[in-house]
């Protein structure tokens, strides 16, 4: 899986416009009117929470090790392949809640309709045909973002390398002017 | 759920410990469900104005930088901050409109339930609005009050009348500046079609306008609303009274007022003292009828009938969760429609009276002025035949209550500075001009679960009085002061400083004076008028040492009531900012740029005592302009804890 969702935390704005987006696009008829009409829940799958002032989005990390795959008794949470996302299979999920016990981010919870274990799917449907995740696509300020992993870690090593070298310019023109005032 | 109050009077402190353990929902868990709350709204960057919207500036510059009409942060925020206002301006003069309708039905009916009680005060008003009073009855002239202050709501020409109250070099600056006010619905009328898509889009003409509506509050309706009331049922002096939940009794049927009409509040209080139905409350077993309130319509019938209070805004649920309240009597302003699950919990009847105010669940009396008395008679009764439904064994009133002196207006600085004879505020100006006070502040204002309860009002009021500022409060903040005992004159030497010890030992005044309910914050601006005319302290309000706050606000009269003390040039301190913190443009102008066009300002300050000492610097700075001499009993500022 080579791209994940990076969260920029300083840049959320608790809008929660994540969570209303996620919701939306695991509905039926994936039309906000439609589903407070229809009284459908499709629950969200990101979740915004508050420390102070601040607020936080927090998602589903789609773990290598995923204690909600190693808890399932019936092997509904899975992954079809080795690098894909972490997924229930609805029918085989019993609703035993083990899962949901087990996850350590708190972010596997229970279908509103009660019936089975609700987690981030990373949007596979439209990722399928090439859009984003609902979630990445509605953040207003970009705290979500769908990135290349390696990609966003080479960009930080860059600004590292940026600040690294700005450093000893720096210090090596501080050796030349002393050498000028000395002469 | 439990929320623990680190700052609060003790029996809110045992009720929200009590709501938490009966597992009621309350004001402050639903604070704590909504969190975190949209950062969007909070900036004052999401503008919903039309339906090319809804549109929001991304504060981290990436994002869209201009609504799709192309307003940017600057025009959306000024638009909602301007809309704030409105709705404030609005609460308070439809406030005033109403004390005015009541006046005119009090003129024309010689049977009504409501007459003039103070026609010293109606003749003022008379000459202002220069209607002849020589010879004329009481009635007549207040026909003519009622007709003129009610014309000012929509007239197409002129000027308000109140504002000429307002010294004279600041009249002509607010003619000069084009923010004198016109007309009462007017200027609000003006703020909404200002802020409809594609009106006004420039930040400093959209907030001058926002002075002017805050204005025609303020030296408006505000104003109209304050001096009716008192030519209606009494100019309040000073007199004692009791703050807190402990004023419920459980022995009585207890009636409790919530909102901010006097005309329904002052007859309530008047016909509980019927004797037939004090009898009546005996013969269902009790030991007659208490009668207390909530938020400003308590603070209108404490100033003038010394009736108990029982809380501020956020303990309106508490009350009703002793369990001992037979009725919850409420009109307009403030009112939780959360109250409506927190009486289903026990026998506490809701009854709304206002058409403008109806609550889901709630029982709806329309209260009628023209059969105040009958009307209010019905709802007593009902009180007097729910005694029998409470539950005594899920009673519980909190055994706390303080005592306090309320009733002051700034009339009565005249009588108890100067004596009944040579009535002055000379004695006030001489003694800031000696520097045995440094000045003065109104903290005034709500609360508001998203800072610590009265943490805000109680530690500012404290640090200022000490500091030797005294202290005029209105409102919410006035009976947090009240339940912690400050409006107690004992208090000045608990807590006040030296200098204003001495003056409250010579006149026998708490620090801090309770001025009355949130519309009469316009008595402090009359005070700040009378201290300017005394003389030996400038020509005009901003030249004052003078401050205000309202550290734990929570609505939009607070809004206007904070623009019109700007606009009238006072330094007007927040804790919680308010939502333009989106724009820096608009948040430089309001906190800066704006003293140099009205000689007043906004400021924000998180820490109540760090806001305190700005405030102390700011009225410092004016004695400094003024030449005032030093203070005389300096101390250090200690730095905020």
């Amino acid at each position: 899986m080579a791209k994940i969702i990076e969260v920029q935390i300083e840049r959320c704005m608790g809008c929660h416009s994540c969570e209303f987006a996620c919701a939306v696009a695991h509905s039926t008829s994936k039309d906000m009117n439609v589903i407070i009409q229809d009284g459908e829940k499709p629950g969200n799958r990101i979740s915004v929470e508050s420390f102070g002032l601040k607020a936080v989005p927090i998602n589903c990390r789609h773990c290598e090790e995923a204690a909600c795959i190693l808890a399932c008794p019936t092997g509904a949470v899975h992954r079809d392949r080795a690098g894909e996302p972490v997924i229930v299979d609805t029918e085989r999920c019993i609703g035993c809640r083990m899962c949901v016990q087990a996850c350590p981010f708190g972010v596997m919870t229970m279908n509103p309709d009660g019936k089975s274990a609700l987690k981030c799917d990373l949007c596979i449907e439209r990722l399928a045909v090439g859009q984003e995740p609902a979630c990445v696509e509605a953040c207003p300020t970009g705290a979500l973002k769908f990135i290349d992993e390696e990609d966003a870690n080479r960009s930080k090593r860059i600004k590292v390398a940026e600040q690294m070298i700005a450093a000893q310019q720096g210090a090596s023109e501080e050796t030349t002017r002393e050498f000028t005032v000395k002469i | 759920m439990a929320k623990e109050l680190k700052y609060a009077d003790m029996a809110s402190r045992e009720m929200v410990k009590r709501a938490s353990e009966e597992g009621v929902q309350i004001v402050w868990d639903r604070y704590e469900a909504m969190q975190p709350q949209c950062g969007f709204g909070t900036l004052g960057i999401c503008c919903r104005n039309c339906s090319m919207g809804p549109c929001r500036i991304d504060p981290f510059g990436e994002g869209p930088q201009v609504g799709i009409c192309g307003a940017d942060a600057d025009t959306i925020v000024a638009r909602n901050f301007i809309r704030m206002i409105a709705g404030g301006a609005a609460a308070h003069s439809d406030h005033g409109r109403d004390i005015a309708h009541t006046l005119l039905l009090a003129a024309r009916d010689p049977n009504s339930d409501y007459q003039v009680k103070d026609p010293e005060k109606l003749k003022a008003i008379a000459e202002l609005y220069k209607i002849n009073i020589d010879g004329r009855d009481v009635r007549e002239i207040a026909e003519d009050v009622a007709l003129a202050t009610l014309a000012e709501f929509g007239q197409q020409e002129g000027e308000l009348k109140m504002a000429l109250n307002a010294p004279p070099a600041r009249v002509k600056l607010w003619r000069e500046l084009g923010i004198m006010p016109r007309a009462i619905d007017r200027e609000i009328v003006e703020v909404m079609h200002r802020t409809h898509i594609g009106v006004d889009a420039e930040y400093k003409n959209i907030i001058r306008h926002g002075l002017r509506t805050a204005i025609s509050d303020g030296w408006g309706g505000s104003m109209i609303a304050t001096e009716l009331s008192d030519v209606l049922f009494g100019t309040p002096s000073p007199i004692l009274a009791t703050a807190n939940l402990g004023v419920l009794n459980k022995d009585y049927v207890n009636l409790v007022v919530h909102g901010h009409e006097p005309t329904l509040s002052d007859i309530i209080a008047a016909v509980s003292n019927d004797k037939k139905l004090i009898q009546k409350a005996k013969n269902n077993g009790a030991k007659g009828i208490n009668i207390s309130g909530i938020c400003c319509t308590a603070n209108e019938i404490l100033m003038r009938h010394g009736i108990p209070v029982a809380g501020s805004v956020m303990q309106q649920e508490l009350a009703v969760l002793t369990g001992a309240v037979e009725l919850m009597l409420v009109d307009v302003q403030c009112i939780y429609p959360g109250l409506n699950y927190v009486t289903n919990c026990n026998h506490t009847k809701l009854i709304t009276t206002s058409p403008k105010a109806k609550i889901p669940g709630a029982t709806h009396i329309e209260f009628h002025e023209d059969r105040a008395v009958e009307i209010a008679t019905e709802i007593i009764e009902i009180a007097i035949d729910n005694f029998k439904n409470r539950n005594s064994d899920k009673v519980y009133i909190p055994n706390h209550i303080e005592r306090l002196v309320g009733g002051f207006t700034a009339e009565s600085v005249f009588n108890f500075l100067g004596g009944k004879y040579r009535a002055t505020y000379r004695p006030l100006n001489d003694a800031v001009i000696a520097g045995r006070l440094r000045g003065a502040a109104g903290v005034v204002g709500c609360s508001n679960p998203n800072v610590e309860y009265e943490e805000g009002h109680i530690k500012m009021v404290k640090e200022l009085i000490k500091n030797d500022v005294a202290v005029v409060t209105t409102g919410c903040n006035a009976i947090s002061c009240g339940k912690h005992g400050l409006l107690k004159p004992e208090s000045a030497f608990k807590f006040a400083g030296k200098g204003l010890q001495e003056i409250c030992r010579a006149v026998g005044i708490p620090p801090v004076l309770h001025l009355g309910s949130c519309v009469d914050n316009s008595r402090i601006l009359r005070v700040l008028t009378n201290i300017v005319s005394e003389g030996g302290l400038g020509e005009d309000i901003s030249d004052l040492p003078v401050a205000g706050a309202a550290p734990e606000w929570m609505s939009e009269k607070a809004v206007s009531i904070g623009m019109y003390f700007v606009a009238s040039g006072v330094y007007t301190m927040l804790c919680r900012p308010l939502p333009i913190t989106g724009s820096e443009n608009v948040y430089n102008y309001l906190t800066n740029e704006i003293e140099k066009e009205v000689g007043g300002k906004w400021a924000f300050e998180l820490d109540p005592i760090a806001a305190a000492h700005k405030m102390i610097s700011h009225i410092d700075k004016k004695r400094a302009e003024l030449k005032l001499k030093p203070m005389m009993y300096e101390q250090a500022l200690k730095p905020a804890v």
